[in-house]
């Protein structure tokens, strides 16, 4: 058999993957925010347990892969960088599919001042200008009242045995493996439910997470049981996540710490806890926001393919 | 026992799920940004057939079904049990009527067929996708009708009935698709 050496992109996706960077460029220069570049491989990882880093060695010692710049971004904010943006390939492990490919290319800016709902007002200016369509259409709806709409439930005062209940109400299939996490529960109604109910061809931004999904966001001045974070979505195909950052050092070592015990109770490994970004924050992070996009999945619906193999150049390596 | 994680699974890996051997048709990662992955798995029943769709949260192990794809001669069929013999060792099985789905009407013996053994019993038996068989019987060939369509029923010495084209006789040999259960060519002897 022959070996196959040809690109898994065609000419035209690889055109247009051109097109967008450009564009994305273009509409940051004229809003003054600055394009940075920061180290890919560094001694600290990301300690979230729903995601793993690739780890690689230097003289002997242990280095990880980034998963996004945001650690070393929210260092240069605290530096007095001002609004920055980057574009950077980012990696994560054990993420392969029809929608994830290890390493992805991503877009990832801060705007100083914003809250959340500004820096999403700024996303649909970026969107509109990089679509093909003329009329692009976004909602936005609060993690709360897209539980009440599609579940009937409450999801910041659920417990695990109304969430099972309300799965088993609306006849949603209990994954093999499933435990009494509450988390994990709502993670699974909202992939079977919430998010697979969003109108097709049109964007949706889900805001104000639990607080227990809170992550770097802030905890709602007026209701701490939700964090003012947000994702993108596009039909169900998820596209972006985004925070009202915290800036509280205190906390983000507690959210840190806490982050670990959940690895440890799972068996995952420990994850070397970012020193140099816990000294920025105490040191002073400007109120800010910031975002995350997936620029591969942002190109398979621009040209309307289903598979995240076919917008990467060589996207069969794993 | 040996097992797979989520992360190894992938299309054609074998598993047991209620008890039964599976194999993956498809594997879908599906991961809510910050949260649990799941994988949504279509397999299907080696056993019966048929598909169906499960999910897993992901990291989840799974038992490993020992399903395994032999090459073996038919030797006979006593009523109860289709025998076949791998080539190799000379080890024999027996497979039950139920193992042969369609897979009997085509073969006569000495047929290599692949069977697919389940911890060493036969699971399923896939015939040949083309076999060569006498006609034993079938109304005479209409001479000189070359080129015409039309087709009479004949009976192979399989058992087998199949649609063929006018001009053939009884004791010519035939290759069959048995995929499609179709006619394809005579065999010149």
């Amino acid at each position: 058999m022959s070996q196959r050496w040809q690109p898994t992109a065609t000419l035209e996706i690889l055109k247009e993957r051109a097109r967008i960077l450009q564009s994305i460029r273009a509409f940051f220069a004229l809003r003054n925010v600055l394009e940075v570049e920061t180290p890919v491989i560094s001694k600290a990882a990301v300690t979230e347990p729903q995601v793993e880093s690739f780890s690689t060695q230097f003289h002997q010692k242990e280095f990880y892969l980034h998963t996004s710049p945001e650690f070393y971004m929210k260092r240069l904010l605290a530096a007095g960088s001002g609004d920055i943006f980057q574009i950077a390939k980012v990696f994560r492990d054990d993420e392969n599919g029809r929608n994830h490919n290890p390493e992805f290319s991503m877009l990832e800016w801060y705007r100083l001042g914003f809250n959340h709902h500004q820096l999403m007002d700024e996303m649909e200016l970026l969107l509109s200008g990089l679509m093909i369509e003329e009329k692009v259409n976004f909602q936005r709806l609060s993690y709360q009242q897209a539980f009440i709409n599609q579940l009937e439930i409450d999801p910041f005062n659920a417990d695990v045995l109304q969430l099972k209940k309300v799965a088993e109400r609306y006849n949603i299939e209990t994954p093999q493996g499933m435990d009494d996490d509450r988390d994990m529960w709502l993670d699974w109604l909202m992939v079977e439910k919430i998010s697979a109910d969003f109108p097709k061809n049109s964007f949706t931004f889900l805001y104000d997470y639990p607080a227990s999904q809170a992550s770097l966001a802030r905890l709602d001045k007026d209701d701490s049981r939700k964090a003012n974070r947000f994702e993108l979505f596009y039909g169900e195909l998820e596209l972006a996540n985004g925070y009202y950052e915290l800036t509280d050092a205190d906390e983000q070592v507690k959210r840190f710490e806490n982050d670990n015990i959940i690895r440890q109770q799972r068996g995952q490994k420990l994850m070397p806890v970012d020193e140099c970004l816990l000294a920025a924050l105490k040191s002073g992070l400007p109120e800010c926001s910031g975002v995350a996009m997936g620029i591969d999945r942002l190109l398979m619906l621009i040209m309307g393919v289903d598979h995240i193999n076919e917008v990467i150049s060589f996207g069969d390596e794993f | 026992m040996a097992s797979y994680s989520t992360n190894e699974f992938r299309g054609g890996l074998k598993l047991i799920l209620d008890n039964d051997p599976c194999s993956i048709i498809e594997n879908e990662l599906v991961k809510p940004g910050k949260g649990q992955a799941f994988n949504r798995v279509k397999l299907r029943n080696l056993k019966t057939g048929r598909v169906l769709e499960k999910t897993f949260k992901s990291g989840e192990s799974v038992e490993a079904a020992d399903v395994i794809d032999v090459d073996m001669e038919f030797s006979y069929n006593d009523g109860e049990f289709w025998y076949f013999m791998d080539p190799n060792t000379f080890e024999q099985v027996a497979a039950p009527d139920s193992a042969m789905v369609d897979s009997g009407k085509w073969i006569k013996a000495q047929e290599l067929c692949t069977v697919t053994l389940w911890d060493g019993a036969p699971l399923i038996v896939t015939a040949p996708n083309f076999v060569e068989l006498a006609v034993t019987e079938t109304d005479p060939g209409l001479k000189g009708d070359t080129a015409q369509g039309g087709t009479k029923p004949a009976t192979l010495e399989s058992g087998a009935v199949v649609k063929v084209p006018l001009f053939i006789e009884e004791g010519e040999l035939l290759k069959v698709d048995t995929r499609s259960g179709e006619y394809v060519s005579r065999v010149k002897s």
